[in-house]
């Protein structure tokens, strides 16, 4: 519909220049810009070299994507932007860009939130979120239960990863295995061609008494490695297939069993699944088998849209706009560790929430001013 | 013809417009871990101070460094972006260019030096023979390693002032200013030449650490 609000979204909170454009909840365009092939031979998401991509990718990205949706930056409704969590250096870049782009045209501004955003971008694919939505969050860099009565302003923190994230642990089995960088897309092609049960790896915080929703993968990964070492020591051959199809087995085990739970628990009858790791073809079938037996219905989108990008930015600030909540300000900061609960940083003025938030921010070792 | 000049290459958040022959507005502040949060209400100051809407700029002059990464890249994409929302075009000025200009409108004649903080114990720093001739490329080193050569000239600038006993020379101004920053560009866009592509001199390679736990996002 043609009233629906026209929202261009940015996002750099890692490796990823992303810009989306969607008006309500149809999706416009989606340009991505990503530096992971700089990163590989890290290991990880430097972040000096993620900025130093943002900086190059900002402007072409969001005219490549104006270009895809075919609209005008002046029919525009709003600017969105991740104002946080993520890499500080990286957000700025986008930040600056969405607030500059924004002043330059008139429009409002919305700060809002990554995790926010990737459970929103799931209207762009199955239309208008049922409220409350309960998401798994699962990712390189995050692994959240995450129960929204409202995704523009109410979002709650059932549990989270205690260590690691899953992708973090993904990339780092890879790693032992000598796979390379992104771990997750060769371990779900190689699990494929191996069996899930040969090798009994553990489930964290699985026991009766360990916490309902949170997760850990630190103790898995541990597990595997040892595992894979004492092969080695024994002068045996590794069988990376069943490896990897073992150890998958027992990250997306935890992963469902968990997700379902909190669906019963809270009465809630269906169960998104977004971030990097929703893209693994086991998670998705385990998830869809374990929700259709429990009676619950599963929305992930399609792997585009759950790895990080700008529809999904967008797709949050679209939904801002509609329900009219207060836009930021031209003083709006990136926050590297804003909390899940702040959907999103309203300006000063415009509301009593959002300002002193007291939470520790990260102690980076991407510092901010080197 | 109306220049929109920013710099946020060094502690200093600086915002002036110039209308071809002098600073219509500036505004500025020190703060060298804000630049993401001061720049745009400073570039609405100086508009709403000259009357004018963005809309009146006909070019976009951006300080291109050298400086501290996170900063500086707080200056150049949003020069870009306004440049590519205006559809106008955006020139870089090495910040060390604007600083000697700065030095020159303050009444000091060449040969001189400037040096900016580059952190870790080091400073960016270039040689002038007056205050609009820069000679040779700028470079990034530690102030023991370069106060030979620059000895007996006076040396502009942050850097300089933060390392008195390898600079001597040491003066002011210590911080750029986007007027001078605008006026230098102005005179190099009516001579047709010397202005720079508006991006970032880091004169150093990224620091390749993997991070851990990148995205901490739970409160607990
Ligand atoms: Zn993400």
């Amino acid at each position: 519909m043609a009233d629906e609000p026209l929202v261009l979204g940015i996002e750099t909170s890692c490796d990823e220049t992303g810009v989306g454009i969607v008006r309500g909840t149809t999706l416009l365009a989606d340009a991505v810009a990503s530096s992971v092939d700089t990163h590989a031979r890290f290991g990880g998401v430097v972040p000096e070299i993620a900025s130093r991509a943002h900086l190059e990718a900002m402007v072409p990205t969001i005219e490549r994507a104006l270009k895809e949706a075919g609209v005008g930056a002046r029919d525009l409704d709003g600017i969105a932007v991740t104002a946080g969590p993520g890499l500080a250096g990286a957000l700025l870049v986008g930040v600056s860009a969405a607030k500059a782009y924004a002043y330059a045209l008139g429009k409002p501004l919305y700060g809002v939130n990554h995790l926010a955003s990737h459970i929103c971008v799931d209207q762009l694919e199955h239309g208008p979120l049922p409220e409350p939505t309960m998401a798994l969050l699962v990712s390189g860099g995050h692994s959240s239960l995450l129960l929204a009565p409202d995704i523009t302003r109410d979002v709650r923190p059932l549990g989270a990863t205690i260590d690691d994230a899953a992708g973090e642990a993904f990339d780092k089995i890879a790693r032992v295995l000598d796979l390379g960088f992104p771990g997750g897309p060769v371990i779900d092609r190689l699990a494929k061609e191996g069996d899930p049960k040969a090798i009994a790896f553990p489930r964290g915080l699985s026991g009766s008494r360990d916490p309902a929703y949170d997760f850990s993968f630190s103790g898995l990964k541990t597990s595997v490695a040892r595992w894979i070492e004492a092969k080695r020591a024994a002068g045996e051959d590794v069988p990376v297939r069943d490896v990897a199809a073992s150890f998958q087995e027992a990250v997306v085990d935890v992963l469902t069993r968990k997700a379902v739970r909190a669906c019963k628990d809270e009465g809630v009858d269906h169960l998104m699944i977004g971030g990097g790791v929703a893209a693994n073809s086991r998670l998705r079938a385990l998830a869809e088998e374990r929700c259709e037996r429990a009676g619950i219905r599963l929305r992930v989108p399609r792997p585009g849209l759950c790895t990080d990008n700008g529809a999904m930015v967008a797709a949050l600030g679209a939904e801002m706009v509609a329900r009219n909540r207060p836009a930021s300000d031209l003083e709006l900061s990136a926050d590297s560790s804003l909390p899940v609960t702040e959907t999103h940083v309203p300006g000063a003025h415009a509301h009593a929430h959002g300002v002193g938030h007291d939470h520790v921010h990260e102690i980076s070792k991407d510092n901010l001013y080197s | 013809m109306l220049l929109l000049a920013v710099d946020t290459a060094t502690p200093a958040v600086t915002v002036a417009l110039h209308d071809g022959t002098s600073v219509v507005a500036e505004t500025g502040q020190v703060d060298a871990r804000r630049h993401g949060e001061l720049l745009l209400p400073a570039v609405d100051r100086v508009l709403t101070e000259a009357g004018l809407g963005l809309d009146a700029v006909t070019d976009v002059v951006v300080g291109v460094g050298p400086g501290p990464y996170t900063g500086l890249r707080v200056g150049l994409v949003t020069a870009a972006t306004f440049g590519s929302a205006l559809s106008v075009p955006v020139h870089g000025v090495c910040t060390l260019d604007g600083l000697a200009y700065a030095a020159g409108l303050d009444g000091l004649e060449g040969p001189f030096a400037v040096a900016t903080d580059a952190r870790r114990k080091e400073v960016y720093w270039a040689r002038y023979e007056d205050a609009r001739t820069r000679t040779g490329e700028p470079g990034v080193d530690r102030p023991a390693d370069i106060a030979g050569r620059l000895a007996g000239l006076p040396v502009v600038g942050a850097g300089a002032l933060l390392h008195p006993d390898a600079f001597p020379g040491a003066r002011g101004p210590e911080h750029v200013r986007a007027g001078a920053l605008a006026a230098l560009a102005a005179e190099r866009l009516a001579a047709g030449t010397g202005l720079l592509p508006p991006q970032p001199l880091y004169l150093r390679r990224p620091d390749a650490q993997v991070p851990k736990n990148y995205k901490v996002v739970t409160p607990r």
